[in-house]
């Protein structure tokens, strides 16, 4: 299991968070959440609440977001549950911080595919930027985790860094996406392999040619 | 003789052009849906069986089959009411290799929400519930503007794509936890509580989601419905073996030169998979040490015994192995193969939801075994006592997590015992010579 632990609920974080409500654009998203499930299963929205509460959080605080005790409170006020059903959630996804975070969270992927293709080195990247497991930087800038298989096994290695992917990577690579997020610039997402589009075979497209240059429809081609 | 263009189904698999819905009609999807389904659910299913497509998450379990477990009638709840049933798509792709359902989500989302109306249409479900894993978030985006575009079109909703059917499709986002993966578990997620799977029966066909009758399939099963039904059972059965009919998306990763996503005909060889699509083994044939065919829960097959084998259930069940979801990692002599099985322990020992002592204990203590095997700092009786503690988490667990921790673990002792043994006796000897 995963080792998961909450930020002491403290006067200084009520007071902080106790009177958290949605903004007008995470209501309008949690309404359609709401939407999404029958008369009395209101409860399946729990999910969703909690990462549109976690990026209202992030919104507020410039961060990638987390869930203090008086959001999570919120949320199973706004579900009709008791907090400790929502906390069980909150505690069991490990998509939930549960702590406060940096602007950037840089989740390296350190599964076997990872592994094999290099992500050793790409750990030791982050690590040189005086970034490691858990921790957040001192500057704020930087959460680094070491995460389970993201499923980019065919464009391995890989780090997503709150919401975008960037995938294979080298040493020099993530350095310099991490350099452009601190510039704030926008580094380019997806693969980082010059000529690669997607999770084609780099270079060499074995198969599907006619579909680079049109939206060819092969129904014609039916026998 | 491999697959021709003409008979791939994932056109657009590498995204070079749009996934919107203009793109994905051009390319043939939603053709004329309303005349599949004038075929009525028999016949649909029906159709499904004769392709031979069996499930493509892992377990291969026949997918027109499964369909036919649903009530033909809607069972009614205490007050008499009708009670509806419910199509749920696992899309929370999370076992490590596995790529495939990412790039269906993300560059051809018609060809899976096509799907969702055609199954649930043939297996009377009121709607469908797309499960897509939480780290998938840009793909998440794709998809919901997708099935938005759906609606806008009337292809979904009241009268869906002109049918006469009523159907709604959902996306629902999880939000990190492998085990969601399994059906249970993920049905336990849908209605907002902790992941943990959930004992059977009652199976998800008789009470699943809401307690309602519940089929829970693959992405890829549901996406490639359509084109079986517009190209007829036969022209899905000519692919592959008798058994494992049909094509399949192969996702390549590890020490292959180009690693890749590729849809394939089923038992194609291994080595025609790897030497026409990955541009060979790295360094070359004679460098590949092992392959994990079937993503991270089934064991690994050396060299020897992969390069020839047929890439399919059957073929790879013949090498001890299995298709899993066709996730083929590759490792070639410069793995470190001890390692590489500890880090998938340590995968699961993370992914473990805690509920049944075997996985939840026995996973941990497996992988800090694995570790101690790694460095050598064990004895050799270790490796029996891990090989029998793999066998009690084995088959007395709730879900299969429990034998994917062990089946990996299984499979390098069976295959590298004496490279483990190995590292033990090298420290042994460094300790004897140091104390010399």
């Amino acid at each position: 299991m995963a080792e998961r632990s909450i930020e002491p609920d403290t006067p200084e974080l009520r007071a902080r968070w106790g009177d958290f409500t949605w903004t007008q654009h995470w209501a309008e998203k949690a309404k359609a959440a709401l939407a999404r499930y029958p008369e009395g299963r209101q409860r399946s929205a729990v999910m969703a609440f909690l990462d549109y509460a976690q990026r209202q959080v992030g919104e507020a605080t410039n961060t990638q977001g987390w869930l203090p005790i008086p959001v999570i409170e919120f949320v199973a006020r706004e579900l009709g549950m008791p907090v400790v059903r929502v906390l069980e959630v909150a505690t069991f996804y490990t998509m939930y911080n549960l702590v406060p975070v940096g602007r950037f969270h840089v989740q390296v992927c350190g599964t076997t595919p990872c592994m094999l293709r290099g992500s050793d080195d790409i750990i030791a990247a982050c690590e040189k930027r005086g970034m490691h497991h858990g921790h957040t930087t001192k500057d704020g800038l930087w959460t680094f985790t070491e995460v389970e298989c993201m499923g980019n096994c065919a464009s391995a290695p890989m780090v997503q860094i709150n919401d975008d992917n960037y995938e294979d990577l080298t040493a020099e690579r993530i350095d310099a996406i991490l350099d452009a997020l601190a510039r704030g610039e926008t580094p380019k997402v997806g693969t980082q392999e010059p000529g690669r589009h997607t999770v084609e075979p780099a270079g060499a497209l074995s198969s599907l040619k006619a579909m680079v240059e049109e939206n060819h429809d092969y129904r014609g081609e039916w026998a | 003789m491999s697959l021709a263009d003409k008979d791939r189904i994932f056109t657009n698999v590498y995204g070079y052009q749009s996934w919107h819905l203009d793109a994905a009609q051009a390319r043939g999807d939603w053709d004329n849906t309303k005349d599949l389904i004038a075929r009525g659910r028999d016949a649909i299913i029906q159709e499904m069986k004769d392709s031979g497509l069996r499930g493509r998450g892992g377990a291969g379990f026949p997918t027109g089959m499964k369909w036919s477990f649903m009530p033909k009638e809607p069972p009614k709840d205490a007050a008499g009411n009708p009670r509806p049933s419910f199509l749920v798509i696992n899309a929370d792709e999370s076992e490590p290799g596995s790529c495939k359902d990412r790039e269906i989500l993300r560059h051809d989302p018609h060809k899976l929400i096509e799907g969702a109306l055609v199954a649930g249409f043939a297996m009377g479900a009121r709607a469908a519930y797309i499960y897509v894993r939480g780290e998938y978030i840009r793909e998440a985006e794709v998809l919901f503007a997708a099935v938005q575009e759906a609606y806008d079109a009337g292809l979904l909703g009241k009268n869906a794509a002109g049918s006469g059917y009523d159907y709604d499709v959902f996306v629902h986002r999880g939000a990190g936890a492998y085990i969601c993966g399994e059906e249970t578990a993920m049905i336990e997620s849908l209605e907002g509580k902790k992941g943990q799977p959930r004992l059977k029966p009652p199976f998800p066909a008789g009470a699943g989601l809401y307690g309602c009758p519940t089929t829970v399939n693959n992405v890829e099963s549901i996406a490639v419905a359509p084109t079986i039904l517009r190209r007829g059972a036969s022209w899905f059965a000519s692919f592959g073996a008798e058994n494992n009919r049909g094509t399949k998306l192969f996702q390549i990763s590890g020490h292959v030169n180009k690693p890749c996503v590729v849809e394939e005909a089923m038992s194609i060889p291994f080595s025609e998979l790897i030497e026409k699509h990955c541009g060979g083994i790295r360094g070359g044939k004679d460098n590949l040490l092992a392959v994990i065919p079937g993503g991270s829960s089934v064991p690994l097959v050396p060299a020897a015994q992969i390069w020839d084998a047929p890439m399919d259930f059957d073929g790879l069940k013949a090498v001890g192995s299995g298709l899993g979801t066709a996730a083929v990692i590759v490792m070639d002599k410069s793995t470190d193969i001890v390692r590489a099985i500890s880090r998938l322990s340590y995968f699961y020992k993370h992914e473990s939801c805690g509920q049944c002592t075997p996985c939840r204990e026995g996973t941990g203590w497996m992988w800090r075994v694995m570790e101690r095997l790694r460095t050598g700092e064990a004895q050799v009786e270790e490796i029996d006592m891990l090989q029998q503690v793999t066998k009690q988490v084995e088959g007395h667990t709730i879900c299969a997590l429990g034998d994917a921790a062990a089946w990996p673990i299984q499979g390098l002792i069976r295959h590298f015992r004496p490279e483990i043994e190995r590292r033990i006796e090298e420290r042994l000897g460094n300790l004897a010579v140091a104390a010399e």
